[in-house]
């Protein structure tokens, strides 16, 4: 027989490999977990999940009917965010449409509208709000602001004194479009739970079968173990996480300003990170369906604290700490950067050796608890 | 002893109407065929062995009797109620003890009474009565405010029979009561069922251990879902007479002297009993060959009464050959160091229990070792200590030579493991497993595909290459479990409960492949629960309560046991024999 050196060998690590590229791919289980949630959440946020207010109904109750108020809602109708403009004409109905919630927002204009605007007065609009739907109601608000500005800027263009009106430019997007801050974030979020689930499972499922016991017993090194479970996850989440970037470049339209080279790096970084926290579930799970849902319980946490649905800078400071320990965090800085801002190699690689940090952490604790195995 | 309630042996009449009767049963699960055409009939105040080894269809058929399941085709009857159409009326009339039987872990022994009385319909004020006769019978008493989930294994079985008899059932269904218990509680639970049967219940006891069917009063014998024998065990073993032989005292030649025999033609069936070999004639065969065998080995033959399992292996036309293709073409082995596998004060503590206490012993090269407990006896604690799957917490254990702490990768290339459940990747093809166990074993190239080679003609894979190991027949799959064992051809073998639920041909193959090996110079260490197995060993470890209560030849062992009642008793009396021993020091100390 072949002398075998103790750490590493080609050949065991080769017969690991395919073995669980094999498993992956054969275990209809594995291929659904892998595969079907990226897609669902790639349709389910980028169409469905928006902090964007669309598709509403307001209530209009003019008691004025003169020439500004006709202007008002000439504009409202030709609002993109407005579904339908329900013209009333009492304040019962307009109860009745809030009430039923029909409406989102009611505005009633006084009659004396359009004579205030001529005097050059300041007219008043009472906008009455579903205060039930708090959020998507002050973002209403918000435009029917905007809405109220531009008349009076015009009314104010119609009469002699043109006041100096606020001009808001967003820089990176300058349009505000809400897809183009989360589907880069998304890139991050898919690679995380593949790699998370996938590595979970691993060895969960081979401590069902019985095989990991005859693993064990075989002369192949934890570290063998470790790299032969990390490679495949590592390639399926990368391969999602390319995906996800053509996705956003391509249909998506979204603009790429930043370094691929950079970025392909510190994807995989990432996920190394994301594998190591899997390997460490499955390591102390008995079974596959208590390492699916201790992947959840370290993945949906994290994905919270990491800044993509909230700022970290909002979160008290001990939890602003712990998100520096989270690789999600690092990842969506650079990958939003990267699309939308045209980050710098300096900026890429600061937020990159953190990731590299978390990365050596999780996978050296990964190799001591699969060591811990053989306590 | 009243629990089964109004019909006792005085009142019934001389002919009672048939507890259960089945009704060409067929139960189709997909492509599988669980029952095929059972037809029988089972009788009150009898005991009914289900005997079968695993996937025989013993559940399914329990499971249509209590009314779980319905039969594709066929019909049967309990206690008068059809199970299909009084489905509802089942309920009440029968008593169903699946194998792990519902019990919450987390509330008391009467608490789960209490909670099955209820669930039951029984007013739980009412019944104190019943609670203390049921306590009473089954020696629970002592331990109504234990957790159920702090009990052991037989004293689960017990409280679960005590549920089971709530509703006093006139047919009482038991799903292979004897797994998981050791032979002292094992007795206990068969004087119970005699005194449920003594007293009119018709009782089924599913099994696989063939050994048990011998103290039913008749038997089902079910193989592959078909009914092979219906009736009394002694019927079947009389078909038997002056077939079974043993040949006495062969000591160190037995295997050889088994492989000889098992080669005659007029030998259906042979295995190792302690130092002798029993054999078993073909039918109609003369016994001249044998006589001529052991001449010529200058032992003696004596006739000896047929087992069950003899029967049964007979029916299914006798045992496989005794010649291992495997051994064939292995090398000899040549170890370097004296003992092949050697413990020294063996301990091992979780926390502040120790499952296993100071165990040391040697074993030689080519030897076949048991080790045989109870569960929770400290036997696969040990085991796994050996084997390098746990590190001690105390003490040194060495496989060929290699202390395991130190010079694991080593060490672990010269050991073989073949686990319980055969471990196989079931998402991977036949092939895929042997190149699996080759490559991870470091083989590669030639000597990787030479090996693939060799386990395939040798185990007759051929056929089987691109199936999943879960679509092979039981036999195919144990030989593809014990290829990918063997692949990197290791002088030391453990084997984990290698044949628990096996059926007795597969087992016999096993064992004939273990014996070669054993000849060929590659030690062998076995754990097992089968008594009978545990013959098969040179050398038997009996561990109980963590520590080591005895070390020797299965015969030396049955003889210590022998008294006044047992003249020739068998491996599981010297069991209990030993275990109550070690109880009475346990307690004088």
């Amino acid at each position: 027989m072949r002398r075998l050196p103790s750490s590493l060998s080609f050949t065991r690590l080769h017969a690991q490999f395919i073995k669980e590229v094999l498993s992956i791919l054969r275990d209809p289980r594995s291929r659904m977990i892998v595969f079907a949630p990226p897609l669902l959440q790639l349709v389910v946020f980028a169409f469905a999940a928006t902090l964007e207010v669309r598709n509403v109904d307001v209530a209009v109750y003019d008691q004025d009917a003169g020439r500004w108020s006709h202007e008002l809602v000439q504009r409202l109708h030709s609002a993109r965010f407005i579904a339908q403009v329900r013209v009333v004409d009492n304040p019962a109905q307009v109860r009745d449409l809030l009430d039923r919630g029909k409406v989102i927002a009611a505005l009633a204009i006084p009659a004396d509208f359009s004579r205030t605007i001529a005097a050059g007065g300041t007219a008043h609009v009472q906008v009455l709000v579903d205060g039930r739907r708090s959020n998507s109601g002050q973002i209403t608000v918000g435009y029917l602001a905007s809405i109220a500005a531009e008349l009076g800027a015009q009314a104010d263009t119609d009469g002699a004194a043109a006041s100096p009106a606020v001009v808001v430019r967003h820089w990176f997007n300058p349009n505000l479009t809400y897809r183009w801050f989360i589907v880069p974030g998304l890139t991050g979020i898919l690679a995380l739970f593949s790699a998370l689930l996938i590595t979970s499972l691993s060895i969960a499922r081979e401590r069902e079968l019985g095989t990991f016991d005859q693993l064990l017993v075989s002369p192949t090194s934890t570290l063998e173990i470790i790299v032969s479970k990390s490679l495949p996850a590592l390639a399926i989440g990368t391969l999602l996480g390319l995906l996800m970037v053509a996705a956003a470049t391509g249909p998506f339209g979204i603009p790429f300003s930043g370094s691929f080279v950079l970025l392909l790096a510190s994807l995989v970084l990432f996920i190394l990170s994301a594998v190591g926290i899997g390997l460490m579930i499955s390591a102390v799970s008995m079974t596959q369906q208590q390492a699916i849902l201790g992947a959840f319980a370290i993945g949906v946490p994290a994905v919270l604290m990491s800044g993509f649905a909230t700022p970290v800078e909002n979160m008290p400071l001990a939890l602003q700490w712990a998100a520096q320990a989270i690789p999600l965090t690092h990842f969506l800085i650079i990958v939003e950067g990267s699309f939308l801002k045209a980050m710098s190699a300096g900026d890429v690689l600061g937020n990159l050796w953190p990731l590299a940090l978390i990365a050596i952490a999780t996978l050296s604790m990964a190799a001591m608890f699969v060591r811990g195995r053989l306590q | 002893m009243s629990v089964a309630g109004q019909t006792s042996p005085s009142t019934m009449t001389a002919t009672p109407a048939p507890a259960v009767v089945i009704d060409g049963l067929h139960k189709q699960f997909g492509a599988l065929t669980a029952l095929r055409a059972v037809s029988a009939t089972i009788h009150t105040g009898r005991l009914t062995g289900l005997v079968g080894p695993d996937g025989a269809g013993k559940t399914t058929l329990l499971r249509i009797l209590a009314g779980l399941l319905t039969p594709s085709t066929g019909r049967a009857s309990v206690a008068g109620l059809d199970v299909v159409v009084d489905n509802d009326a089942i309920h009440h009339a029968t008593g169903y003890m699946p194998q792990r039987f519902g019990l919450y872990e987390d509330l008391s022994v009467l608490e789960n009474m209490r909670l099955y009385a209820r669930l039951r319909g029984l007013d739980t004020t009412r019944n104190a009565d019943l609670f203390a006769e049921l306590l009473e019978f089954t020696r629970l008493a002592p331990f109504t405010a234990r957790l159920a989930g702090k009990l052991s294994g037989g004293m689960k079985q017990k409280l679960g029979l005590a549920c089971a008899l709530m509703a006093r059932p006139k047919v009482l269904l038991l799903d292979e009561p004897g797994v998981g218990v050791d032979p002292v509680s094992r007795q206990d639970l068969w004087r119970m069922v005699q005194a449920l049967t003594d007293d009119g219940m018709a009782v089924v006891w599913s099994t696989a251990y063939l050994d048990e069917a011998e103290r039913c009063d008749s038997v089902l014998l079910l193989h592959e879902g078909r009914l092979l024998f219906d009736g009394p065990p002694q019927r079947l073993t009389a078909q038997l007479r002056e077939r079974s032989f043993r040949l006495e005292n062969v000591g160190a030649g037995r295997r050889a002297l088994l492989t000889a025999a098992l080669d005659l033609d007029s030998v259906s069936d042979g295995v190792i009993q302690g130092a002798g070999v029993r054999v078993v004639l073909r039918a109609g065969a003369a016994s001249n060959d044998i006589r001529a065998l052991a001449a010529q080995a200058r032992v003696e033959l004596a006739a000896v009464p047929a087992r069950f399992e003899d029967a049964f292996i007979d029916l299914l036309g006798g045992g496989p050959g005794g010649t291992s293709a495997l051994a064939e073409r292995l090398p000899p082995v040549e170890l370097d160091s004296p003992s092949a596998v050697s413990c020294r004060d063996l301990t091992k503590r979780f926390g502040d229990f120790t499952a296993t206490d100071r165990v040391s012993f040697e074993v030689r090269q080519g030897e076949i070792f048991g080790l045989l407990g109870p569960n929770g006896a400290g036997k696969s604690t040990t085991f796994k200590m050996l084997c390098g799957l746990l590190k001690p917490s105390s003490g040194q254990a060495q496989v060929a030579g290699h202390d395991l702490r130190h010079a694991t990768g080593a060490a672990k290339s010269r050991l073989g493991y073949m686990a319980q459940k055969f471990s196989l990747y079931g998402l991977l093809s036949v092939r895929q497993n042997l190149e699996f166990a080759a490559g991870v074993y470091g083989l590669d190239g030639a000597t990787r595909r030479g090996r693939i080679e060799d386990m395939i003609d040798t185990f007759d894979l051929g056929p089987w290459l691109a199936a999943a190991p879960d679509a092979l027949p039981l036999g195919h799959k144990q030989r593809l479990a014990l290829a990918c064992a063997l692949m990197h051809r290791p002088p030391v073998l453990f084997l984990d409960e290698p044949t628990s639920g096996v059926d007795p041909i597969t087992r016999r193959e096993f064992w004939t492949h273990i014996n070669g090996l054993s000849r060929r110079g590659v030690t062998i260490m076995v754990t097992t629960h089968f008594m009978d197995e545990a013959e098969y060993c040179d050398r038997v470890a009996m561990l109980y309560r963590a520590r080591l209560i005895a070390l020797d030849t299965p015969d030396q062992l049955k003889r210590r046991a022998i008294d006044s009642a047992r003249p020739d008793p068998t491996m599981e009396d010297a069991f209990i024999h030993l275990v109550e021993a070690a109880d009475l020091q346990l307690a004088a100390a």
